[in-house]
């Protein structure tokens, strides 16, 4: 090679195109790492829905069913708790699940009960903060933590606090209201979860 | 045979010049404040502990089976029909917890005497990252034993990420590789706790020693070693203040190592789960998927941040508040060397605004840990009857919220303003002869 004259702009553009196509190939070659994270096609797969009887379900009594590793909480609502429903509107964040909550039931449950039928309870147990199960606490009487308690769920997590719709209090840390499941009644004591009714949006 | 060492020595120097010179420059040659005094055992105990983790550890591994299935009786398998498996087993957990004693006390120790000023800045930084990683580590590892605080553990930390607006969900699934934390999650967890954290834990340690290294121990009077007089019994050019890391602080830290191992056995031995903050009970119940443990809470070193969560209600539609008021609360302490324009590095010689402050910072820091850890659950109903607990627990929570975030905004303010009135700092470390 000749002792010329060093070209510094070919050199520079040189290192900058080598750095780009470096660069580019270490991006490219990272996706299939960070894609290997992804939720794998066997844990895609699982997801069918899950057919309950509502037989054995007493009177203000809960029954957790798992659907998609997803607690789904049944309850077969008392009367009085119902009763105590409109009454908490003061309280909660998105009485009316139309705000914020706007997205957290099919159409066909977005109402005061957030239900198809009053009495029955259909929800997703999975608190809206950072996903723990909430307890069900339905006796209204007052508890160390809220003494005009009307029924409702505590989580243990961070303390939030639902009433017996699933709607969430004000001053908690969760924002929404819980989620209701797509689901239907194939008969009158027969819920399907995972299916919305026939014709339902 | 000391003619065939010295014989092996030069082989080695021919070949490798700059090994011995190395060693000379960070042990016997690297020149300390004479001044040390207890707070300045935790560094190198921390060492200790790190080592401890990593040889317990690869022990674990070899009995450990990283699967939803066979995770949690491969502990107990551990604990029962491996050898000397319960040692090695309660020699890690009890690590973790002395891991975050020991740093926290190291940490004070910085801030006390001021050791992340100039030109130290680079020094607190790597160690924050330090403390980054290693609760990192800890969290992962916490849960590899799959209990049901294990797994609801890991589901309440993963979806902190979730309430991040648009990406969240997306996010969340992509860290447990699943809808919910399984296989894919511990499986990958496993990964990161026994071979990439541990890694990068290693290089910042380096890295973290290097830089202080560069530029000198601070000591508890908060003077300069190398801008006082020169030359000591072992070289001119020292700083006259100094003494070798080598063999002198090698040979004090043992005593404090002999101090901590006395403690670190009382537990292993006597008391492995502390009571329930070491080892929680729930966590000797297999993960349920369907059922929240009914007091679920973070070991200890975890809650300060985790009743920060707890403290900030929603607003807006959305929860991302709480994560960052708590992430925040982390992110601040980055923020040290900046926050603080005081030019009088130890407590020795600050106003008293700075002593008043750091005490009810320490304190604010403790009381969150008491709300975050039930106790003020426990004892507002017993020492005041029946009141509201939500009420008062909150209240008491944010005021130590404030309390703890307000302590940066009055040292910014107290040093930027000057109102500071510092007493005079001596020329040399105030033990020189």
């Amino acid at each position: 090679m000749a002792n010329e004259v060093v070209d510094h702009g070919r050199r520079r553009f040189l290192t900058a195109a080598t750095a780009v196509v470096g660069a580019v190939g270490i991006v490219s070659a990272a996706v299939p790492f960070i894609k290997s994270w992804e939720p794998s096609a066997r844990a895609k797969a699982a997801g069918a829905s899950v057919v309950q009887s509502l037989k054995k379900i007493e009177l203000g009594q809960q029954l957790i069913v798992g659907w998609r590793s997803l607690p789904v909480f049944i309850v077969n609502r008392t009367p009085a708790q119902l009763a105590a429903l409109p009454g908490q509107d003061a309280r909660l964040v998105d009485p009316k699940s139309n705000g914020s909550s706007a997205n957290q039931q099919p159409r066909y449950a977005q109402n005061e009960t957030r239900s198809i039928k009053p009495e029955w309870l259909v929800m997703v147990g999975i608190c809206t903060h950072l996903g723990c199960v909430p307890n069900y606490v339905g006796e209204m009487k007052p508890e160390p933590f809220d003494p005009n308690w009307q029924g409702g769920y505590y989580c243990p997590c961070h303390h939030s606090r639902y009433d017996m719709a699933g709607r969430v209090y004000q001053d908690v840390p969760a924002p929404k209201n819980m989620e209701i499941p797509p689901y239907h009644f194939i008969d009158d004591m027969t819920i399907q979860i995972g299916v919305d009714p026939k014709g339902a949006v | 045979m000391s003619n065939v060492l010295t014989r092996l020595g030069d082989w080695v120097t021919e070949r490798a010049p700059n090994m011995m010179p190395a060693y000379r420059k960070h042990m016997t040659e690297y020149y300390a404040p004479k001044n040390f005094n207890l707070w300045y055992y935790f560094g190198s105990l921390a060492f200790l502990v790190l080592i401890n983790q990593i040889v317990t550890g690869i022990f674990l591994t070899m009995n450990y089976n990283p699967s939803a299935a066979g995770a949690f009786d491969s502990v107990q398998y551990i604990m029962r029909d491996v050898e000397w498996g319960w040692l090695i087993r309660y020699m890690h957990s009890t690590g973790a917890s002395l891991f975050f004693v020991v740093v926290f006390l190291h940490m004070f120790r910085g801030i006390m005497y001021g050791s992340y000023k100039k030109p130290r800045e680079l020094v607190w930084l790597l160690g924050m990252l330090i403390y980054l990683a290693l609760m990192a580590e800890a969290f992962m590892g916490y849960v590899l034993p799959w209990g049901n605080m294990s797994f609801w553990g890991a589901k309440v930390i993963i979806s902190l990420f979730g309430t991040i607006p648009v990406i969240g969900n997306g996010l969340v699934e992509w860290i447990m590789g699943d809808f919910l934390p399984g296989d894919a999650t511990l499986n990958r967890f496993f990964a990161l706790h026994v071979i990439a954290l541990p890694l990068v834990l290693l290089l910042l340690v380096v890295l973290h020693l290097a830089a202080l290294h560069e530029v000198g121990s601070n000591n508890p009077d908060g003077v300069e070693i190398k801008k006082g007089p020169k030359g000591n019994r072992w070289s001119a050019l020292a700083p006259a203040d100094g003494i070798p890391f080598h063999p002198y602080y090698t040979v004090k830290d043992i005593v404090g190592v002999g101090f901590f191992l006395l403690i670190a056995a009382f537990i292993i031995f006597f008391a492995p789960t502390l009571g329930g903050w070491f080892l929680e009970h729930d966590n000797s119940i297999m993960a349920n998927n369907l059922v929240t443990p009914a007091e679920i809470k973070p070991v200890w070193y975890f809650t300060p941040f985790y009743a920060i969560v707890r403290m900030i209600p929603s607003f807006l539609g959305s929860a991302v508040w709480g994560v960052l008021a708590m992430f925040g609360a982390i992110a601040v302490l980055f923020l040290f060397p900046w926050l603080d324009r005081g030019k009088v590095k130890s407590i020795r010689y600050r106003g008293t605004g700075f002593k008043v402050a750091l005490a009810v910072f320490v304190l604010a820091f403790i009381g969150l840990g008491a709300v975050g850890a039930g106790v003020t659950a426990e004892v507002i109903p017993e020492w005041f009857g029946n009141v509201d607990l939500t009420t008062w627990e909150n209240l008491f929570g944010r005021v130590m919220t404030a309390l703890y975030f307000g302590f940066f905004a009055f040292l910014w303010a107290y040093t930027y303003f000057g109102w500071e009135k510092t007493k005079p700092v001596p020329d040399r470390v105030t033990m020189h002869d």
